[in-house]
């Protein structure tokens, strides 16, 4: 008890010191070359504001004659990075334990806090030339392990029309609810479900459009950004290097939305997205050992939805639906060959098998009080409407039509004590819950919240 | 009567705070001034923007550069060149009105929309009407000026004639009569003889516009807003305004010939195909201006 008194006491100090930082106010890599504050193309950092997506979308540009390099001080480097330290406390109410009856016989609430890190991003971007964009981000595990999360080249603007931009490499589909600009951290919230969600027992990972994919893509915009348009292809890799799945196998993802002008209400914008795509099931084997890349059989999945983002004055909502198709063969477990989600050439579906579908939906809102202070709240559903093995079919494991639906919510607030076009400092609080149908080992729904503490910054 | 020392100096400080103290006031804007105009209000077609409304969004937007207290020192103000506008002083470089006046609601409401070329001011065309609106009521604020005078009337601009070689002919001769060329060049490549001494009213180091560089001006990118440029100046910079000294057909006449200067756009299909029908030459201006003809058929009739 004394503790719990000592640790709000000092999350309380912590607060009274941030809160007395004088008022200053953008982002480092791209606020440092403009001057601008981070507020400009950030309702709060790291989610875009309509200014911000206008940037990003002309290619890290303002589109004034100043965005070539030529124009920097030589010793500017686009160079950001981004950590966050925090304090977090997770719960799970059911954990298989062991117990004197034997080896997991038992189920068991696991709740553990302490300090913590996320990993490190090192973000560089920006131009190399007018209307020749990049972006580079190799980003670390909170242990230090690094990737390349993007990394990407764009043509902007061909034949002077801002219809036509091209970039080819690693880089974020074009998703308007954007979760590489996602405003929650917790281990529950920091992705979106429904851009992640997989069925039980289900081998397709490819269909996870939160996942940053390798391939090109063709975007577009209206001069204002009112109107947007892109379409990608992909390998059907989910993003991985050195193409660990089927290597003839790709998918497109495809999205258009138009904005509108609502007085003083702001800009509204409505969106639709589709991805459709193809991946191995089947695999060739040496040694009854999948050969990676040697992916056969490419199946079928599709992922469609729609968005809005709508505002009302300081309150915001942004609104997703999604629909989600997976083949048979996805559903009875093929894919996912690393994982062990292969078959030999020749593999047969279960009897009964069919191709899981379900709906997810999403709504997130923000009260930006000013831009040093959001409020954030999410939740999330996720509904299974055909499981690949409903009762009475597939022998081996029929589901329960509502298994593997997810219900998440999250609310929290960051607040900015400085903000300005040098670094990016927020205190963040939030707490996440999420219930899984099912999940857990006795079959039962698995519960799970999380409530971080931190100093989430960049510079 | 004699005064010691100390009455010596107090009389004195009197006198200067005396002498200095309106002026300071005028140079020294304070935050609770403006405040006392935040009822400001602008007016643009059909809507009325409002000061006390685009609080927010200037801070969000525009304080970074432009300031607090609109007096153009912003935090970034120190590594910007331009620098940031000083809305304090109530001038303006885009303007449809005359030299020395104040631009009209919607000057500035297109400016905040279109962007400033050669600077770091990039087009906020992603603002709602209203927000940008506005936005001009917030800048219009900063300025005891917008509640004592109004704005002038924008200047007429007559319809654009067609493009002739006498028109881009006639158009050179102007820009060595009016000696466009000390700053400009005799290319349009910014590098007269008086280009490296320029600075604006607030005396910081200014460049002339290199016409040799890209489509757009810094007020926009139409012939007619060329014409504006030259005809209303550009307040607060050292290039004038030539209404009293250029006929609007002769201002045509020079819009036509700085388009010849510019790379191929949009915007200078013809006058391009007539300067090499010409065979056009930058001016020399050593060699005197051809005499006007005895009588010479109105432009534009071959």
């Amino acid at each position: 008890m004394t503790s719990s008194r000592g640790l709000v006491g000092w999350l309380l100090l912590a607060f009274f010191l941030l809160g007395t930082f004088p008022s200053a106010n953008a982002i480092p890599a791209f606020a440092r070359k403009y001057g601008l504050r981070c507020s400009a193309c950030h309702e709060a950092w790291p989610m875009l504001n309509y200014f911000g997506q206008k940037f990003k979308d002309n290619g890290y540009q303002l589109m004034n004659d100043r965005d070539a390099p030529i124009w920097q001080n030589p010793s500017y480097w686009p160079v950001t990075f981004r950590i966050t330290p925090f304090w977090h406390r997770e719960s799970t109410d059911k954990v298989s334990v062991d117990t004197p009856a034997g080896p997991n016989a038992g189920l068991a609430k696991i709740t553990y806090s302490g300090f913590d890190l996320t990993g490190l991003d090192f973000h560089t971007g920006g131009t190399l030339e007018k209307n020749l964009s990049f972006y580079v981000l190799p980003s670390s595990d909170e242990t230090g392990a690094f990737h390349f999360e993007t990394v990407m080249g764009r043509f902007d603007y061909l034949f002077g029309s801002s219809w036509l931009n091209v970039k080819l490499g690693k880089f974020e589909l074009d998703n308007l609810i954007s979760e590489k600009r996602i405003l929650t951290l917790t281990s529950i919230s920091g992705v979106y479900e429904t851009y992640h969600f997989i069925p039980v027992g289900d081998g397709n990972i490819f269909g996870q459009i939160g996942d940053n994919q390798l391939g090109v893509e063709l975007m577009g915009h209206s001069v204002d950004d009112r109107t947007r348009y892109s379409a990608a292809l992909i390998s059907s890799t989910d993003g991985n290097v050195d193409v660990p799945y089927g290597s003839n196998s790709y998918s497109g993802f495809f999205t258009a939305s138009q904005a509108f002008d609502a007085g003083k209400l702001g800009v509204e914008r409505i969106g639709a997205y589709l991805m459709i795509g193809d991946a191995a099931v089947t695999y060739r084997t040496s040694g009854g050992v999948p050969i990676l890349s040697s992916g056969l059989g490419n199946k079928s999945f599709s992922r469609e939805g729609f968005v809005g983002q709508f505002y009302f004055g300081k309150l915001d909502f942004q609104v997703l639906t999604q629909h989600g198709w997976d083949s048979a063969w996805f559903g009875a477990g093929y894919g996912d060959a690393p994982d062990g989600g292969a078959n030999a050439a020749g593999a047969t579906l279960p009897t009964g098998a069919r191709a899981p579908t379900w709906n997810g939906y999403m709504v997130e809102s923000h009260y930006t009080y000013s831009p040093q202070l959001i409020f954030i709240q999410r939740s999330e559903w996720e509904r299974m409407s055909q499981q690949a093995c409903p009762v009475g079919s597939c022998t081996a494991d029929p589901m329960s039509s509502n298994l593997g639906n997810i219900d998440m919510y999250t609310f929290g607030y960051r607040y900015y004590p400085i903000m300005t076009s040098r670094a990016g400092f927020a205190w963040h609080n939030e707490y996440s819950w999420i219930r899984e149908r099912g999940a857990a080992p006795d079959g039962s729904d698995l519960t799970s919240s999380s409530l971080l503490l931190g100093f989430d910054f960049d510079f | 009567m004699r005064m010691n020392l100390f009455q010596e100096s107090l009389l004195g400080t009197a006198l200067v705070l005396a002498l200095c103290g309106p002026s300071f006031a005028q140079i020294t804007p304070t935050k609770y001034d403006e405040d006392q105009r935040l009822n400001m209000e602008s007016h643009v077609g059909n809507l009325s923007g409002h000061a006390s409304a685009a609080k927010a969004d200037y801070r969000r937007y525009c304080v970074g550069c432009h300031g607090d207290i609109g007096d153009g020192n912003g935090e970034n103000a120190p590594y910007l060149d331009p620098k940031p506008r000083n809305f304090t002083l109530a001038q303006f470089k885009c303007r449809s009105t005359p030299t020395g006046t104040l631009p009209t609601d919607e000057d500035l409401y297109n400016t905040i929309a279109r962007g400033l070329d050669r600077s770091v001011m990039p087009p906020w065309n992603t603002f709602t009407k209203q927000q940008r609106a506005d936005l001009v009521a917030y800048v219009k604020h900063f300025s005891p000026k917008w509640t004592t005078e109004k704005p002038g009337i924008p200047i007429v601009i007559p319809s654009e004639p067609e493009v002739t070689a006498d028109r881009v002919k006639g158009g050179q001769v102007l820009f060595q009569k009016l000696e466009c060329w000390k700053c400009h060049g005799v290319e349009g490549k910014a590098n007269g003889p008086s280009a490296d001494t320029l600075t604006d009213d607030q005396n910081h180091p200014i460049l002339p516009y290199n016409f040799t560089e890209g489509a757009r001006f810094k007020c926009g990118s139409s012939d007619a807003d060329l014409f504006k440029i030259f005809m209303t100046g550009l307040d607060g910079t050292p290039m004038p305004s030539f209404a009293d000294n250029v006929k609007p057909e002769e201002a045509w006449e020079l819009v036509f010939y700085l388009r010849t200067l510019q790379p191929k756009n949009d915007f200078n299909a013809r006058e391009k195909a007539i300067a090499k029908q010409l065979g056009l030459k930058p001016i020399d201006p050593n060699v005197p201006l051809p005499a006007p003809p005895a009588a010479a058929a109105p432009s534009g009739q071959e």
